[in-house]
């Protein structure tokens, strides 16, 4: 019991903490793709806010994809609905959009390439050109994008702190528990039974393995009854190796069994050896210690 | 409990994990290839096309069969898919659900460096350069009085910063299609990501109940594959154990036999309370010549693959 909460307290910590994770790795990235990424605004009329525009939306989009798919239960939830997974699945994923959206405002360049256009055209051509004139006109343009960005990401902080302070008086805390425990509760289940089906193909695969070995065995060789009085001393180390040998002490016989392996191999049922008893003992060694014991002596095999 | 949770992180890490990691590595050598390949276009009317989408295609092709070598499922999938029927019948979604999760894994490396290309842009500067319209980019008496061959050799040594003087043109021509580039990489991104999106989240909407069936028999048939060469290696270790103990039994046969005609008779008895013991182990080879002519006769003379069975 004290096992199964260790367990359960570390898949617990370690599912969320592991989406907190994901998610901040995710807006780290979108900065590095921003700073990487060679800015390049094609200087003619009716390119420009086409590519500003582009530039500002698809990497969001596709940052918010990515966010969604790296969530490792995004079927789970979008299937059966769970809402709070969902919202919580949400706003991860808006994390690196969101960081994005605020570098380009921070860096400005994308509405100098946007409205430039408004302005004298002469001014475009200077912009385009590089050279370090700077009319009023782009330096209000970059100082205001610059305040633009700052008060949005202190908008969303306020935002957050408020929400986080204000939000136990509004909601049930008791139901927001049982939430919270279901969605764990969703995500260690998974892991347990992906656990468990791993662990019983590796049984299933070993028994069919040794199932087959014997069938082989009884295929090719006829069974002798082998008495529990053995007459010659054998040491253990060759009891042990008589067993793993499964009866295949022949050229042919292990050729045989490859082949067999490769051409026709067993059938996925592995009920005989599953439900056989523990200790090997067949009829014929019951019949021939009772013998013994009925008339005394020890019989030759 | 523990040991079943080391067990199975052992056995996940080691498939699903590794290739994940390698998938990861061939990412970056793809993205660190590119920037350390020297890109160099010809500029010339004839090979500037052929370099410029070559460039765009081969490495992926590459990069691809390149991630089908290095992944290990490749010859489970294909002794599958070879097997004879026999006892046990085959199952064509197993085979699909291999070849999707391979296809997937191999597919990053390939899009990785189609999309650092398509955001660097100079391959579409120089496969496209010669279908540029110049008279938008600067004054049109540059190309007043040229025959058409003659334009478009010039047009075709813009992406070459040496050959073509007019700067400010090659700079706004290759701003412009630098731009078209970036476009076709955000789109090409997107609709990979949104392919991705699909697959991965509306998929099990539909069909989760033989997604996880595939699943099991998929992880399976490679486990079964392991403990089938496990099983065989550990019989062939017995097999040999027993057959040289075998051998040396029937070689110190004969020497003792041959030997016992030299010594005395009391050693005879000894025979017969043999115990676990250091005299015991050199299974009665003791001289130079006896141990020469065992070893001799194991490289001259194997035994039989036939191990007796003792009575």
């Amino acid at each position: 019991m004290e096992r199964l909460k260790l367990v359960l307290q570390y898949f617990q910590s370690n599912s969320e903490s592991i989406s907190n994770g994901i998610c901040i790795i995710l807006a780290l990235v979108s900065v590095k793709l921003y700073t990487s990424f060679d800015f390049n605004c094609p200087c003619l009329p009716q390119y420009n806010k086409l590519y500003s525009l582009g530039v500002m939306t698809v990497p969001p989009i596709i940052l918010f994809f990515l966010g969604v798919l790296v969530n490792r239960h995004t079927g789970l939830i979008l299937c059966y609905s769970c809402r709070y997974l969902f919202s919580a699945m949400i706003q991860r994923a808006l994390l690196a959009p969101m960081v994005w959206i605020l570098v380009t405002l921070l860096d400005g360049k994308i509405f100098i390439c946007a409205f430039s256009v408004s302005v004298d055209p002469a001014l475009f051509q200077g912009m385009c050109k590089h050279t370090h004139y700077l009319n009023k006109y782009i330096v209000f343009l970059v100082k205001s994008t610059f305040w633009l960005g700052w008060s949005i990401l202190l908008f969303l902080i306020v935002l957050g702190a408020m929400g986080r302070l204000i939000k136990p008086c509004f909601d049930d805390h008791a139901t927001f528990l049982q939430t919270r425990y279901w969605s764990n509760y969703l995500d260690v289940e998974q892991k347990l039974f992906d656990e468990t089906c791993v662990l019983h193909a590796r049984d299933f695969a070993r028994k069919c393995v040794v199932q087959f070995f014997e069938d082989m065995r009884e295929d090719t060789v006829l069974y002798l009854p082998h008495p529990p009085f053995i007459t010659n001393f054998r040491e253990d180390w060759e009891e042990e190796e008589e067993e793993r040998l499964h009866g295949i002490t022949k050229q042919e016989q292990v050729d045989q069994l490859l082949n067999k392996w490769y051409y026709s191999k067993p059938e996925l049922d592995v009920t005989r050896i599953s439900h056989r008893p523990k200790t090997c003992v067949t009829w014929e060694d019951l019949i021939f210690d009772l013998v013994q014991c009925v008339l005394g002596v020890e019989l030759d095999s | 409990m523990d040991k079943f949770r080391m067990m199975f992180q052992f056995l996940q890490s080691n498939q699903e994990s590794f290739m994940n990691g390698i998938c990861g590595i061939m990412a970056l050598a793809s993205a660190q290839m590119y920037s350390a390949f020297e890109f160099n276009c010809p500029c010339m009317p004839e090979y500037n096309y052929t370099y410029g989408i070559g460039l765009l295609i081969i490495p992926p092709i590459w990069f691809f069969l390149l991630g089908f070598v290095l992944n290990n499922n490749v010859s489970v999938l294909a002794e599958e898919w070879r097997r004879p029927t026999g006892r046990r019948t085959k199952d064509p979604t197993i085979l699909r659900y291999m070849f999707c999760s391979i296809t997937q894994r191999s597919l990053i490396a390939p899009a990785v460096w189609v999309s650092v290309t398509l955001m660097d842009g100079k391959s579409f500067l120089c496969a496209f350069s010669v279908n540029l319209d110049i008279d938008r980019f600067g004054n049109a008496s540059l190309v007043q009085g040229m025959s058409e061959s003659e334009r478009i050799k010039l047009l075709a040594r813009i992406p070459c910063k040496d050959l073509f003087q007019h700067q400010e043109i090659r700079a706004a021509a290759s701003r412009y299609i630098k731009c078209i580039s970036q476009a076709c990489g955000w789109m090409f991104l997107l609709m990979m990501t949104f392919t991705a999106f699909l697959i991965r989240a509306i998929r099990p909407c539909f069909t989760q109940a033989a997604f996880l069936k595939t699943k099991y028999w998929s992880h399976y048939i490679d486990i079964e594959r392991k403990m089938f060469d496990e099983t065989c290696k550990e019989h062939a270790k017995s097999f040999a154990k027993v057959c040289i103990h075998q051998y040396f039994e029937n070689i110190s046969g004969e020497m003792r036999s041959f030997h016992f005609r030299r010594s005395s008779r009391d050693g005879s008895d000894d025979d017969s309370e043999d115990k676990k013991s250091d005299e015991e182990k050199l299974l009665g080879i003791r001289a130079q010549d006896d141990m020469n002519k065992v070893l001799w006769n194991w490289h001259t003379c194997k035994p039989a693959l036939a191990l007796r069975k003792d009575e």
